[in-house]
């Protein structure tokens, strides 16, 4: 076997974990067979080295620090295998019939990890381009129908079938028609739009020039946040080739179709991930919402008919292109067609990004593939949807992932963050945290999202300091129904979803810090108490010594007594025992 | 300076933020002062208030001249989990300042981002346009003495 190509997973993952000098060395000693790619989906493994060979092996290899380089050197060069570094041995049923593999399905992610995402040869290589090709051939409608019967739905978050979008667009009528791609992903705890777009930048732009070709427009857009600089980057190369290889531009293969793609970048402002803020940002203004309607399809950027869809969106058309609406409709449950992408965050194992069919439990998602809770503790929920969505608990873990059943729960698809929490979590102290965040991103334009919401953050942060009252989850039940109603754009809308979902699912959390003063996860600080069993306790000292605020008491080797109106709750003490006496409650 | 960056720029409004991100990048110390809004305004047909407005709503850019390197500690719900919250603390303290200010030598200012999208490798902080991941005090400490040794 001679080994033909060595790839580095160089995504902002990836470098964030020491992949820049692994990169370097494999280079100066492998040359030009050394290539970039991007995530393969297993960030808690990076940095991620793959071993090619020309008899069509594949050895990924994960943990590769700058220590292990010189030792992966060796193994290259003696043509070995390490398996006990591998992450996937092509061929080994152990790992091609692993549950983490089995239970994926690629189409958005079919080039992340194998492609240099900085080389057009590549990305043609793998077929690219040839969905537009295959499109320019044919009509406007016959794609907007077979994009219909795809049953693709928009995987931004909201899910209004893509087709039907394009159509409504199309039927437009006016002299200039823009398209917009979404990339402001903003959500905590989703990061799949910047994997996609650090790791495959021209299928995004291929499913943008074909849907620009259904729509009617010749001009395209792609708002992306200003704190991607790696996707940026990678996206200006994109264009920059796509143009000079004649993908975008004029009279696109022929067929006499103009499409063209320009950058903007975002400032920091989260609400511009809202469609109708985005386009005020994009024409150079504040980033603030407006009503709806007219919808962008009728008035949209400079009040023109205009298409937004989000990067995994368009990412998938690509793929249904070339293999038929049929292929893709065969995958997922009745309404909720294709794959979904899924940043797995929080309390679990395999943390990273995984492309799952519509239709998989929550339960296959994070136990089968994310490996379950780390340091096995008990799951208690997983928050979906950022702080659109809600916290799902045990329970409801065998819940189908699709638009719909998701819905039902009080959460939403939402983006595709899923952050995971354990046992030591307090979901009233997450609900404070989510709520938070959205006060600091409201745009202040509609009273109920500036002031409701704040209202709202006030209780919780009573609730969390032990001065909650018996009325206030009826008020905040009550406050939560008004800000949802008189708000104008999705944020403000769904602001109060973690905070109805736990109220509706951990509702004995909210009753023991309002009634008993006690937060059963302890974490409010402010509702814990330390004490000291004397019974095993040592005298060593160790606490009073490590007390920042002298309040342990106690001589050496008798036992020790924390005086509670001086405690500051720290839990240092707590942390340093060797005996286990501190007493957290 | 600021000429060479309007150059590259037709005079439409919708061209502001690129333009003002420029100006700040090439600012040294991060931010857009009073001058260049000024001068930005006039090539663009807009007041210095109007260019305000937008430059206040948007948490990247600045009117007061920050230190050579953002330091963007993420407080994401996902790093809070994997504790940024002592993170930041060892940020404080390395080196010797609160959020929203400036080191005495010109080098830092610690910001704090809602969600710097990097969940996979919290806790995370951006310095400048690096990333930097699974933080804890130790390699904190090793990161900032490198950039102070860069200088």
């Amino acid at each position: 076997m001679n080994v033909t190509k060595i790839k580095v997973g160089m995504a902002s993952c990836g470098i964030a974990a020491g992949a820049a000098p692994v990169f370097k060395a494999l280079s100066d000693k492998f040359g030009g067979k050394v290539e970039k790619t991007g995530c393969i989906g297993m960030c808690y493994r990076e940095p991620i080295v793959e071993v090619l060979g020309d008899d069509g092996s594949s050895v990924i290899y994960g943990d590769i620090n700058e220590k292990r380089t010189a030792e992966l050197i060796a193994i290259i060069e003696n043509e070995e295998v390490r398996k006990e570094w591998a992450v996937f041995i092509k061929g080994a049923p152990e790992f091609e019939q692993s549950l983490y593999n089995s239970k994926q399905v690629k189409i958005v992610m079919r080039n992340l990890g194998r492609i240099n995402p900085e080389s057009l040869d590549e990305y043609i290589a793998a077929g690219g381009w040839e969905a537009l090709k295959k499109t320019l051939a044919g009509t406007p409608e016959n794609l907007i129908e077979d994009m219909i019967r795809s049953g693709l739905r928009g995987r931004g978050g909201a899910g209004f079938p893509t087709g039907l979008k394009w159509k409504f667009a199309r039927a437009s009528d006016s002299d200039k028609k823009y398209l917009i791609c979404n990339a402001d992903e903003g959500d905590p705890g989703a990061f799949m739009d910047r994997s996609v777009l650090e790791g495959d930048p021209h299928s995004v732009l291929e499913g943008m020039a074909i849907a620009g070709f259904a729509i009617g427009s010749d001009t395209g857009f792609i708002y992306v946040r200003a704190e991607y600089p790696l996707a940026i980057k990678r996206l200006e190369i994109a264009v920059s080739q796509a143009r000079n290889a004649g993908y975008l531009g004029k009279n696109i293969f022929g067929k006499g179709f103009d499409f063209n793609i320009e950058l903007k970048k975002g400032a920091g402002a989260f609400v511009c991930g809202e469609e109708t803020a985005l386009m005020r940002s994009i024409e150079g203004n504040r980033g603030m919402p407006t009503l709806k309607p007219p919808f962008p399809a009728q008035s949209g950027l400079w009040r023109k008919p205009t298409n937004i869809n989000n990067v995994e969106t368009f990412a998938n058309v690509p793929w249904i292109v070339l293999n038929g609406w049929e292929k893709y409709a065969a995958i997922g449950t009745e309404k909720s067609k294709g794959t979904k992408v899924f940043a797995l965050t929080g309390k679990i194992k395999n943390t990273g990004t995984v492309e799952v069919p519509m239709g998989i439990t929550l339960r296959e998602v994070i136990f089968d593939i994310g490996g379950g809770i780390r340091n096995d503790k008990k799951f208690k929920a997983v928050q979906i949807g950022g702080p659109s969505g809600g916290c799902i608990p045990a329970s409801l873990l065998d819940v189908p992932v699709d638009y719909d059943s998701l819905n039902r729960t009080g959460a939403i698809m939402g983006s595709g963050g899923m952050v995971v929490m354990d046992e030591n979590t307090c979901m009233v102290d997450v609900a404070r945290f989510f709520l938070n965040f959205v006060v600091e991103e409201s745009c202040g334009k509609c009273t109920f999202c500036r002031l409701g919401n704040k209202r709202m953050l006030e209780i919780l942060t009573r609730i969390t300091e032990g001065k909650g009252k018996e009325s206030d989850i009826e008020e905040l039940e009550k406050l939560a129904g008004q800000v949802r109603n008189g708000s104008l754009c999705g944020l403000g809308q769904t602001a109060p979803n973690p905070v109805l979902t736990s109220i509706k699912y951990f509702r004995d959390e909210y009753i023991a810090h309002i009634k008993e003063k006690k937060c059963p996860s302890h974490v409010c600080k402010s509702l814990l108490s330390f004490t000291i069993d004397a019974g095993k306790c040592t005298g060593c000292t160790l606490c009073a010594r490590n007390c920042p605020v002298k309040a342990v008491e106690g001589e050496v080797k008798k036992p020790h007594l924390i005086e509670q109106a001086k405690c500051i709750k720290c839990g240092k003490c707590y942390d340093v025992c060797r005996f286990d006496a501190v007493i957290k409650d | 300076m600021i000429s060479e960056i309007l150059k590259k720029y037709e005079p439409k409004k919708e061209n502001l933020l690129s333009i003002l991100h420029d100006v700040q990048e090439s600012s040294g110390k991060n931010y857009v002062s009073t001058e260049s809004v000024l001068e930005i305004g006039k090539f663009l047909g807009m007041t210095r208030s109007e260019i305000n407005g937008v430059m206040t709503f948007y948490t990247m850019l600045s009117e007061e001249p920050r230190g050579k390197y953002i330091i963007r500690i993420c407080v994401s719900a996902p790093c809070h989990v994997a504790g940024s919250v002592s993170v930041k603390e060892e940020l404080k303290k390395v080196l010797g300042i609160d959020v929203g200010e400036t080191t005495g030598d010109g080098l830092f200012t610690l910001e704090e981002s809602a969600c710097l999208g990097v969940c996979d490798i919290a806790p995370a902080m951006m310095v400048g346009k690096d990333v930097y991941g699974g933080l804890d005090g130790h390699k904190i400490k090793k990161i900032i003495s490198e950039y102070r040794s860069r200088k």
